[in-house]
């Protein structure tokens, strides 16, 4: 949990690994210095604010497994000034890390369902820890399926473990590319197609999705069209945030601070936030 | 049972000497560039005493009056706010040591403040800050720290102002709560004197040193009769009535084009609101790069960049910046602390440049629902 008194002041965390997972997307293997023996506790989905010493911070989903406890990942698209001067980093260098912040997926509570997992580009590595629970607890879900969409081929993430989970006999791995190149042998276009390729249960499924707005609105669409019940889809949602911790004001959607109240929601807590523009 | 104590005008200065004594920093309105605002002060000789303010939208000026009031004006541009979040604070600094580094949270001292001339509105303003601060799940150590100490001298309002419409928000014109002690001014044929309320332990010990007499039932009902008239005279009000609803089920209005082609999304109303609590953080670093320190300021969600994210901006547009503002403030703000996040002040309408007046702003809202 917080590991410093006061939740605005960060705590060193150094970096064991840095694994380029894209041309631009990393990730960091970071050893926290928490105290309680060095475990980092956090739920799946919870995201953490990583600070690049004198630059600045960037709220970042924690992407590895809950269950090892001494290191954390976290996978960053490098994009803005932080995520930039973190991709600069090597093993051994020290960032600064604030959290867990935020609340997680309902993995406890999607026990006994099927469970149709949802990723779009980045939107895959608050997901992963997900994974990582339900396999090691296999035998307490019913049908997994993961449906995971990104921009080309060589923009997928984790590509050697999608490989590996495809290869489970009781989990659906699907995945796509919204535009193929001449080795890309799999399907092409947005990730809602990969929908016409299963079947869903819908009374008994729970959903997890993450991923570019746009592309969480329409698989929305398809959930509602196999009769996913509202209050089973769950969604993590992107805001730009300050704190961390419902304080700066930056990420509210409507009545909900997205760092506190988020960034996973139950779909009935924000729908109707969804269609508004500018909200 | 009477409590209320008289208080003569020219023993307010033991008030202020009381405080000193105690080791607190004095708060208290003066006037600065011609307008009152909330500075430190030594004395009570310090007030703006026998000025008055006028305010209208987008007006503010002082006005020489042909008395000795003390508090014959009403809220400044500046709120206590200013105090107990300060707009730019050092969260932390760090120092570079190799491949890693060592950061410091703040170790300055933490003052002590006394507030002198809290208005009941501003008393509301900062409960309402006490929430948002302190999350329940979170709280704010900057705040806190400087929230546990304060003293709070609140003076009732015997006139009103020209944006004020706390009758309407039910926070004034009288302090119900969450001061040390309460003022009220009172200028007439048998004087000139402070009806002082304790409202506190702190602020019932204090005024026993300080020379006062049991206020007569005549004195208190005079200062009670001019409270009255204040809230009789207030030109303003806000409908509450179904806030909530109506904003939430305006969200596709017409009427945000209206505003927005009024607004020009400069962020005063956001800056002199006591209750707008938005931040954002600042990193620096020294010139040798191995000194860092990070920076808390005051935000507004009025800034072209307050809902930006890398690849995207979540509100772009001043009619979405402007919607943000007015919904969160009278709406979501119930759903967010449980509370409405306006008071009533009116300093959103007296400093906005082109004078947008909230309350005119919800009624015209209505007329389109």
């Amino acid at each position: 949990m917080v590991h410093n008194i006061d939740p605005m002041i960060p705590i060193p965390a150094h970096i064991r690994r840095v694994n380029w997972e894209t041309e631009d997307t990393f990730t960091l293997l970071l050893e926290p210095e928490c105290g309680n023996n060095n475990k980092f506790q956090f739920l799946p989905g919870q995201f953490n604010m990583l600070y690049a010493f004198g630059i600045g911070e960037s709220a970042i989903s924690i992407s590895s497994d809950p269950f090892k406890k001494n290191t954390i990942s976290h996978t960053i698209h490098r994009l803005g000034i932080v995520t930039n001067s973190l991709s600069q980093l090597k093993h051994g260098d020290t960032i600064g890390l604030r959290g867990p912040f935020g609340s997680g997926w309902p993995v406890e509570n999607a026990k006994g369902m099927d469970v149709c997992i949802v990723a779009g580009g980045i939107g895959l590595a608050p997901l992963r820890p997900v994974i990582y629970s339900i396999l090691r607890s296999r035998k307490k879900y019913r049908k997994i399926f993961l449906l995971y969409g990104a921009r080309s081929p060589l923009d997928l993430l984790y590509r050697a473990e999608l490989e590996q989970w495809g290869k489970f006999p009781d989990i659906h791995v699907l995945i796509t590319a919204d535009h193929g190149d001449s080795s890309w042998k799999g399907n092409v276009g947005v990730v809602t197609k990969l929908f016409s390729y299963i079947k869903l249960d819908g009374f008994r499924t729970t959903a997890m999705i993450c991923g570019p707005e746009i592309m969480m609105k329409f698989t929305l669409q398809e959930l509602q069209q196999y009769g996913v019940p509202p209050n089973q889809i769950f969604i993590s949602m992107e805001r730009n945030m300050k704190c961390g911790i419902g304080l700066c004001g930056h990420c509210q959607c409507g009545p909900k601070f997205v760092c506190k109240d988020g960034p996973v929601f139950p779909l009935p807590q924000v729908s109707h936030l969804l269609d508004k523009k500018e909200i | 049972m009477n409590n209320s104590l008289k208080l003569e005008s020219h023993h307010l200065n033991t008030l202020f000497n009381s405080l000193k004594r105690d080791n607190y920093t004095l708060i208290a309105p003066i006037i600065s560039n011609g307008s009152i605002i909330y500075e430190q002060v030594n004395s009570a000789e310090e007030l703006p005493r026998g000025w008055t303010d006028e305010q209208e939208a987008a007006t503010y000026r002082l006005k020489k009056q042909n008395d000795n009031a003390y508090f014959s004006y009403n809220v400044s541009p500046y709120s206590w706010k200013k105090f107990l979040f300060p707009p730019h604070i050092r969260l932390f600094t760090v120092e570079s040591k190799g491949k890693s580094f060592k950061i410091n949270s703040s170790d300055a001292p933490i003052p002590a403040y006394a507030f002198i001339g809290v208005r009941p509105c501003e008393l509301n303003a900062i409960k309402i800050q006490d929430k948002v601060f302190n999350n329940g799940q979170y709280t704010d150590t900057v705040y806190k720290t400087r929230r546990e100490k304060v003293f709070i001298v609140a003076v009732n309002c015997t006139q009103a102002g020209g944006t004020c419409f706390c009758v309407s928000m039910n926070t004034g014109p009288k302090a119900k709560g969450g001061f040390d002690i309460a003022l009220t001014e009172v200028i007439n044929e048998d004087g000139h004197f402070f009806i002082a309320d304790p409202g506190s332990e702190k602020g019932t010990k204090l005024m026993e040193d300080i020379p006062c007499s049991t206020a007569r039932q005549s004195e208190i009902e005079t200062a009670e009769r001019l409270v009255q008239t204040t809230a009789q005279n207030m030109g303003r009000s806000l409908d509450t009535n179904d806030i909530k609803k109506l904003l939430f089920a305006s969200l596709d209005s017409p009427y945000w084009n209206d505003v927005a082609s009024r607004c020009l999304t400069c962020a005063n109303c956001t800056l002199v609101c006591p209750t707008c609590f938005c931040s954002t953080v600042e990193d620096i670093t020294d010139i040798s790069g191995e000194h860092a320190e990070r920076w808390r300021r005051w935000d507004s969600c009025f800034t072209m960049d307050f809902a930006r994210v890398f690849g995207g901006n979540f509100r772009p547009s001043s009619k979405g910046r402007y919607r943000q503002w007015l919904t969160h403030k009278l709406a979501s703000w119930i759903d967010q602390f449980g509370t409405s996040g306006c008071v009533g002040c009116g300093r959103c309408i007296t400093w906005c440049p082109v004078g947008i007046d909230i309350t005119e702003e919800v009624k015209r809202l209505k007329n389109e629902y």
